[in-house]
Formats: C-alpha cells, structure tokens, sequence
C-alpha cells in the first residue's frame, strides 16, 4: 500500500513541475505576445476600420467603401502605385542578377583583393538611407558631379536633368537604391555559395559545361532558397520605399516619382490629413506584400 | 582566353568597389571644403573641415540630434534584445503546441508594412498623450516604443536557441536555479555571440530610421540625426560643406560598428536566414 503511494506521488511530481515549467514559459513570452499585438495587430485591426471612414482631421464618419471605390478615380494614387511597381519590377531583378553575379565573381579562391572587393562592395549597406539620399540629391544636380563626369567623359553632350525629368528621376531613384542594397544582397550569396562543394564545378567543367551553363544549372538552383528569401525582403523594402524618395526628389517632379508610402506620408500629415483615406492606400501595401509573397513562394515552388 | 577573362573581372570589380566607395570619399573630401567649392565638383581635400564644424555645432542643433538619437539606439538595443531573447528562448526551451501556435501568429507580424500601421499608431500616441504626457507624441520613447518588440528578433533568437546546450538547462535546475536564473545567469552569458550580433541590427536599425520619428517628433529639440540631416538637406540655402560634415557625423558610429565587428555583423545578417 505504502508502495504505490509513493509512486504515485512521484509520478505526479514532474506533472506539476511540467505544469510549472510551462506556466513559466508563457511569462517569457508574454512581453512580447502583448507587444506585437499592441504594436501590430490592434493598428492594423484600426487601420482597416480608418479606412470605412472618410473625414479631416478628427471628425470621420463611417462611409463604408467609398474609400476604396475612390482609389480607383484618383491619379496621384494610381500613378503612386504604377511608379511603386516600376520600382519593384525593375530594381529588385537588376539588384539580385548584379550581387549574384559579384558574389561568383568573388568566391573564386584564386581571386587576388578578394577582401577589398567585398568590403568596398558592402559598404553602402552601412549607410543611413537619409545620408546616402541626400548625397545622391547633390550628386545627380544639374551641376552635379555625375554630369560632369559623363561629359567630361564626352557620353553626353549637355547635362541630364536627373532630378527633373521625370524618366531620369526614376531612374536617379532606382540606381540610388541599387547602390545602396546590392553589396547586401550579395552577402548573403556568397556565404551560401561558399557551403557548396567545389567538386561540383570540377565535374561541370570535366563534362565541358560553360561559365555560363555552370552559373544557370548549378549556382542558381543552389542559392534559389536564398534567392527566393532576400526577393522577398527586397520586394517589402521596395514596396514601402520612403526615405529616399523623400530626400532625393520629395516625389517630384510633378509626382513623378511618389511611392504609396509617401503618398500616406503626405495624406496624413503634409495636405488636410484624411487619416481615413490614408489608411485605405496603406491596405493597399499589405494585400501587395502578401499577394507577391505568395506568387514569389509558387514560382520558386518551395511549399515550405 | 582566361588571362583576359581574368583581366575583365579585376575591371568589373574595380570598377564596382570604385562606384560603391565614391560617394564615401566624396562625403569626406567634401567636409574638408566650402560650400562653393563642393558645388563646383572639388575633389581634392580642403582647409575648411574646422570651420564646417564650427558651423555645424553653431548654426545646427547637431548636439542635441546625437544626444537624442544615442538615447534612442541605446535603450532600444537593450529593450529589444531582453525582451527578443526572453521569448526567443521560451518559445524553444518551454516548446509547447499552444506556444508554437502564438509563435507562428507574430510571425505574420513581419509581413506587415510598417506604412499601414504608421496612422494608426500615431493615432494611438496621441491619445496616450492626454493621460501619459511623458510617452505620448513628441517624446523620444513614443519614437523607440514601437521599435522594440518585433517578430524578426524573437524569430532570431529562437533559431540561435537551437544551437544552446540542452544540459546547460538541465544542469542549471540540479544545481538548484530558478528557470529566470538559468535565463540570466547561463543563457546570456553563453550566447554572448548571438547578443553582440543581434546588438549591432538593433543599433543599426533605430539610429538610421526615418519615417517613424519624422511622424512622432515634431519639436526641433527632439529632432534625431535623420531628421536633422533631412531638414539640412532640404533647406533653401544649403551650406553644402556643413551638410557633409553632418553626413560624416551620422555616418560614423555605423561605419565603426561594422569595421570593428565585422564578423557579428555578418553573423547577425546570416542569423536571420538559417532554419
């Protein structure tokens, strides 16, 4: 009898302390369970009931889906989201194909400098986007050093209006962003390519596979993983593009380079805030985010 | 043939590092000059780096800007990596079907843009206002609040976690330590790594952010180096030389992090893709 008394109670000890040892594992959590729902998920509950409302400043109404039904009749949006997907669509492949050709480049054990080529490669990453934005602003002027550079190097003939043309201050945009992100991106390639066995490429190149055929059958089906991780980083970071647009052309000219988040930016807080209305155009970031997230999962066919 | 394919990569690379370190060198060969000069395109070094100083300490509120945005990295770097490794390490020590649940929800937390919550956050700080002055708009914590509890840190910790000793916690309960004490008094030393990689993100990221402060600090006195270097920048009569100085000023203490600890910030970069 005294027996199984005693093994009961010590079966029953290590429950409770289980039961303790889990208790004390929500406490751990609990910090940061109640910070990202405070932080997070209530603004974005908010977010979407702002955006049945329409209003100035603090006086909103419920108006249901007006807000959405006027996005479609507003140009400064649509040519806010054409220019957004512009970015996207050209900068973040430009970025990706350029670090992942720098990261072959430098992963050749032979390569002399290989250290320097790296670390000047990466070092714009180290850059506040405000900085580099507002050096670019000087750098692309009209007297700016880069035309006087391509004149000087007799490719063109009179300066490019690089900040008020509105072709060239997209592209002024684009290139600053491609200057800023691509040593990152190729970071993270390189230690990638640098866990795959080199005796790969040896019987590549034993079969007569080109440097070419070994970069599209070999390199990039290995780095897809972190090719499809660092898109979609990319295609977040592009898709709230603010700091630089903000200081390189405020958006200009005309609105010629106005991404969604600074189209936010100035419904809030620059024209009459229409907080209502601004939370609509922010819902158009998020479905954005989630449908290309999607996509990208599906084309890189990974189902994790 | 692959002695001029050689030839063309050293070109290529050459002219890659030139591009990507240009406008460093410009930023500091342009502090040393007047604002005339940096307007003409001079690109040798001048006489006037004391005098751009002189300025910048005079005519700009450049103390008051690093003060503030010292404070900011500081107590959000520590905030964040106490509370992102107190759950990082719950959620893989204590693993239970509930936790793993939760931890999959804030998960989708990193696909929210920061732009579609910025209203309503703002929103939320002006109604602490009323009733919390101190943390309500316009304070520098309403400018770290929001920054420091975020999935990408928790998801950070937790995949370092799997690679924390088991025993050591084991260990820990036989020697008598309470499960906080093992936390603080095992767990952190040990991950010392993981703490100094995570650091330089977390510090990173809060003396370089723009948008959030730009909306929630209106003052001038609260102003933080991005916002300072912003307005400079956008003024009617820029004093071009007093700008770059002011460039070099915030872009020094980053350029610092990752010279002298090159190795964490490669490892902090890494620790967010494995697993």
């Amino acid at each position: 009898m005294s027996q199984s008394i005693n093994t009961t109670s010590n079966q029953k000890k290590p429950i409770l302390q289980r039961l303790k040892r889990n208790y004390i594992g929500w406490l751990f959590i609990l910090l940061s369970i109640i910070g990202i729902s405070l932080f997070y998920f209530y603004p974005m509950i908010q977010a979407f009931l702002l955006s049945l409302q329409s209003g100035m400043g603090a006086n909103l109404d419920y108006v249901g889906f007006d807000n959405y039904v006027r996005l479609f009749n507003d140009p400064t949006f649509i040519t806010a989201l054409t220019n957004t997907v512009l970015y996207l669509l050209i900068q973040v492949p430009v970025m990706i194909v350029l670090a992942l050709i720098f990261s072959v480049l430098l992963n050749d054990p032979t390569l002399k400098f290989k250290g320097f080529f790296r670390t000047a490669i990466f070092l714009p990453a180290v850059t506040s986007l405000v900085a580099y934005a507002v050096i670019f602003k000087y750098l692309f002027g009209n007297n700016g050093l880069v035309n006087d550079f391509l004149i000087n190097l007799n490719l063109i003939s009179s300066p490019i209006a690089w900040l008020s043309d509105p072709f060239w201050a997209k592209v002024t945009i684009i290139i600053a962003i491609t200057w800023r992100w691509t040593g990152y991106n190729m970071i993270f390639y390189l230690s990638a390519l640098q866990n795959v066995d080199r005796s790969m490429y040896e019987a590549a190149r034993i079969d007569g596979a080109s440097a070419f055929q070994q970069f599209f059958f070999i390199t990039i089906p290995l780095l897809k993983p972190i090719i499809l991780f660092t898109s979609i980083v990319s295609t977040i970071g592009t898709l709230q593009l603010f700091d630089e647009v903000m200081n390189i052309t405020s958006g200009g000219p005309g609105n010629s380079t106005m991404t969604i988040s600074m189209y936010i930016y100035n419904l809030s807080f620059e024209y009459t805030p229409d907080f209502g209305y601004a939370a609509t155009v922010s819902y158009v970031i998020l479905i954005l985010v989630v449908i290309l997230s999607f996509i990208q999962f599906k084309v890189a066919g990974d189902k994790e | 043939m692959k002695k001029i394919k050689r030839v063309f990569t050293y070109i290529f690379l050459s002219i890659a590092s030139l591009v990507s370190i240009f406008p460093f060198l410009w930023m500091l060969i342009s502090m040393t000059n007047k604002s005339v000069d940096v307007t003409a395109g001079r690109l040798l070094p001048g006489g006037h780096l004391i005098e751009n100083i002189n300025k910048l300490i005079e005519q700009t509120q450049i103390g008051i800007a690093l003060w503030n945005s010292f404070i900011i990295a500081i107590i959000t770097t520590i905030l964040t990596l106490l509370i992102g490794s107190l759950a990082g390490y719950g959620f893989e020590i204590y693993r239970s079907k509930g936790k793993d649940m939760i931890f999959s929800i804030l998960i989708l937390s990193m696909m929210i843009p920061f732009a579609a919550i910025m209203i309503p956050l703002y929103r939320l700080f002006g109604r602490i206002s009323a009733d919390a002055p101190f943390i309500g708009l316009d304070t520098l914590a309403a400018a770290f609040l929001p920054t420091i509890i975020t999935a990408f840190f928790i998801f950070f910790f937790r995949q370092n976690t799997k690679m924390f000793a088991r025993e050591l916690v084991e260990a820990g309960r036989i020697d008598g330590l309470s499960e906080w004490g093992i936390f603080f008094r095992i767990y952190m030393p040990t991950m010392k790594t993981t703490y100094a990689a995570a650091s330089i993100i977390a510090f990173m990221n809060s003396w370089n952010n723009y948008l959030w402060p730009l909306v929630v600090l209106q003052s001038p006195e609260k102003q933080t180096i991005p916002l300072l270097i912003s307005n400079l920048g956008a003024g009617y009569t820029p004093d071009y030389g007093v700008i770059m100085t002011a460039i070099v000023v915030a872009t020094l203490p980053t350029a610092l992090v990752f010279f002298l600890m090159q190795r964490y910030f490669v490892a902090g970069m890494m620790g967010s893709v494995k697993g």
